[in-house]
């Protein structure tokens, strides 16, 4: 729908340049700069790049996808696969308390992140239609198939576990989810970064292990919160290596985007980002010191599910934002056919005899 | 660096035999000449018409004559419109052969001062955008249902009655062509009127184009004649004429509708080095699959370092 497709200038609330002028030769010339990031004193992240553009206005659409169903969806989905490499992991060496505790935490987190899911599609009635088809160059069609398995799996291995029903086969269960688990939590990334949005797919390289980490931080964390504190000790483990890799791919991803890592850095997509930053930081130190206390550990288990929550917010936001101002799309394009027609050009030369 | 990248998923030099039509008919396709386009919008209502499309918001943009804005899922056809100043002494369009000389694109009018304290002539660019029926294309490389669907023609269509709305296909596509209705849920793009095709008719925007601005054909015949069209226009004195997207050798693996641009794609809304996202997926999947046995290798760790607390 026209009406619902970003404004121009206007909607951002920064100054940019001379992009609506009429009538020059380059009336549709704008300039890419960055834009202030509330609560950062850097007015400019980037060096300004010329470009031009149509009034303005987006090359590509922006995800139709929900605020909160698909970060929830991604968030969920994170915090129920790793849990269920945990809950095994638990079984297997006698921690029943914390294998129950995961197990639940698998179950709830994949429920909601499938209802998330459906509740985001045009015509949920339909959701069945996934499985009409495997198409590997699909990751919803693989996602689908794997969430398909996977969520019986948890289902099941919840369930006996709470029951006491069928131990052997709620082992099964337990295991089955733990194979399949990974995969929940990564295979989202893959989700976000095989779109044109710019923002997500260039950061294809990095975006899975943020995903692991972010997944793994916030089992760890929830585990933490949930499991009677003697078990606990490879709980904290988790959740203590998790925000690490979460935070060290995160690094990585802007460094090696340089400048076009600027939706992550500023507006509302680096609010969230940030925030989530520092609330990993106290949660890390809170879970690294707070061995001995129950309350300590409690809070700390929380403050690392926020924590990956607003690194999947900001993600979220970060790609919308790079759809939506058409120079993250026009002037990586432009740079890249630059330099391959200089190229061409340089070797047409030295080629003549 | 497109044209070296692994081909996509569903890509190829054929598209409807990638996609196992057996006996099929030639790959047909749309050329859009917009050094002619006279912004008349005819295209535009002959496809709302035809394709019996919802009405898309009315409102006025103040973007020169174009109240459109740019193509979703309820306008298949739309026009853009582009008001430049053009430098004085720029030769007037040639007409194409066979055509009356009155009825050209880019009309020149008298030089005036322009506000950058550049003089020129006022010029209208317009050009009428539409789905590039993609060799490889994003939308349907990524919809998990199977409702997108490459037909015998080589295009790509939405079959509406598999759709669940899941809304992949809208951020996949590098060209910002196909939405999702808010009313009934399901994406929709130009079908390069898949349903006059099947008996033999030509789609209606081109039907109705005056100018024929709009052509459709076999794409091979397209091709050449954009061609010889584009070389008319810089031996007249347009060495800014270009073609978009008439190879192969871009990151879509050819076009199934193609255009000829009198400025950089930029400036119609066109992405200048567009590349389908899915040339990069094996590689995602890869890390993916990495990633997950990191999963598994933090829980060992995790556990391998706690082994004396139990009980
Ligand atoms: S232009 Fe977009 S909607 Fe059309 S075939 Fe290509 S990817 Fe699909
Ligand atoms: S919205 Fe419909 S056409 Fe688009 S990817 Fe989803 S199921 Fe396929």
């Amino acid at each position: 729908m026209s009406t619902s497709q970003p404004g121009p200038a206007s909607a951002r609330g920064t100054n940019r340049g001379p992009a609506e002028s009429h009538g020059g030769r380059h009336a549709r010339q704008g300039q890419r700069q960055g834009r202030r990031g509330s609560g950062r004193g850097e007015q400019f992240m980037v060096p300004r790049a010329e470009f031009r553009s149509y009034y303005g206005r987006p090359v590509i659409k922006e995800p139709v996808w929900k605020e909160p169903d698909v970060p929830a969806y991604l968030f969920f989905g994170g915090l129920a696969g790793a849990s269920s490499v945990l809950a095994a992991a638990a079984q297997l060496t006698g921690r029943p308390g914390l294998a129950r505790a995961a197990k639940a935490a698998a179950l709830g987190g994949i429920s909601i992140s499938t209802v998330a899911l459906i509740n985001d599609l045009g015509r949920p009635a339909r959701f069945h239609h996934m499985l009409r088809v495997f198409k590997l160059s699909s990751p919803m069609s693989v996602g689908s198939w794997i969430l398909s398995a996977y969520g019986p799996a948890a289902g099941a291995a919840a369930l006996s576990d709470f029951t006491g029903i069928l131990p052997a086969a709620g082992a099964a269960a337990t295991a089955g989810a733990a194979l399949l688990g990974p995969a929940v939590t990564t295979y989202t990334a893959v989700l976000l970064c095989d779109t044109a949005v710019p923002a997500w797919h260039e950061a294809h390289r990095e975006m899975p292990y943020v995903f692991a980490g972010s997944a793994a931080s916030a089992a760890g964390g929830f585990a933490l919160l949930a499991a009677p504190a003697r078990e606990a000790e490879p709980a904290r483990r988790l959740a203590i290596v998790g925000a690490a890799v979460e935070l060290t791919a995160k690094k990585l991803l802007e460094r090696r985007l340089q400048s076009r890592a600027e939706p992550y850095q500023t507006g509302r997509a680096g609010a969230l980002l940030r925030a989530g930053e520092i609330v990993t930081f106290c949660g890390l130190a809170g879970a690294g010191l707070s061995r001995r206390s129950r309350a300590g550990s409690a809070v700390s288990g929380l403050a690392l599910l926020a924590a990956s929550a607003l690194t999947r917010f900001g993600i979220f936001e970060a790609g919308r934002i790079s759809a939506r101002y058409p120079e993250y799309t026009i002037v990586p394009q432009r740079e890249r056919k630059q330099a391959r027609e200089a190229e061409a050009g340089a070797a047409g030369r030295s080629g003549r005899p | 660096m497109s044209s070296t990248e692994r081909p996509g998923l569903t890509g190829g030099a054929d598209p409807a035999e990638r996609a196992g039509w057996g006996e099929h008919p030639p790959r047909m396709g749309f050329f859009t000449d917009t050094s002619v386009c006279i912004g008349c919008k005819a295209c535009e209502v002959a496809c709302k018409e035809w394709n019996t499309v919802p009405e898309d918001g009315l409102e006025l943009t103040g973007m020169s004559f174009d109240n459109t804005i740019g193509l979703s899922a309820s306008t298949w056809r739309h026009v853009a419109f582009i008001e430049q100043q053009a430098p004085v002494g720029v030769p007037a369009l040639p007409a194409v052969p066979g055509q009356a000389a009155g009825i050209r694109g880019g009309l020149s009018g008298p030089a005036v001062p322009g506000p950058d304290g550049v003089d020129g002539a006022m010029r209208w660019l317009m050009s009428s955008d539409v789905c590039k029926h993609c060799t490889e294309a994003g939308c349907l490389d990524v919809c998990p249902t199977g409702a997108l669907m490459r037909t015998e023609f080589g295009t790509v269509v939405v079959q509406d009655d598999v759709c669940n709305g899941c809304g992949y296909c809208v951020p996949a596509c590098p060209f910002g062509v196909i939405g999702r209705r808010a009313d009934d849920g399901g994406a929709h793009k130009c079908t390069l009127c898949y349903d006059r095709l099947g008996v033999g008719m030509e789609p209606a925007c081109a039907k109705a184009c005056p100018t024929d601005s709009i052509q459709f054909g076999p794409l091979d015949e397209l091709r050449e004649r954009a061609r010889v069209r584009v070389n008319d226009l810089v031996e007249a004195g347009h060495p800014e004429a270009q073609l978009y997207l008439e190879g192969a050798d871009n990151g879509i693996g050819g076009a199934g509708a193609f255009f000829l641009l009198l400025d950089e794609p930029e400036v119609y809304g066109l992405p200048p080095d567009p590349v389908v996202p899915t040339r990069s997926l094996p590689r995602m999947w890869k890390h993916a699959g990495l990633a997950a046995a990191g999963v598994g290798a933090m829980v060992l760790t995790a556990f391998l370092g706690s082994r004396t607390d139990v009980r």
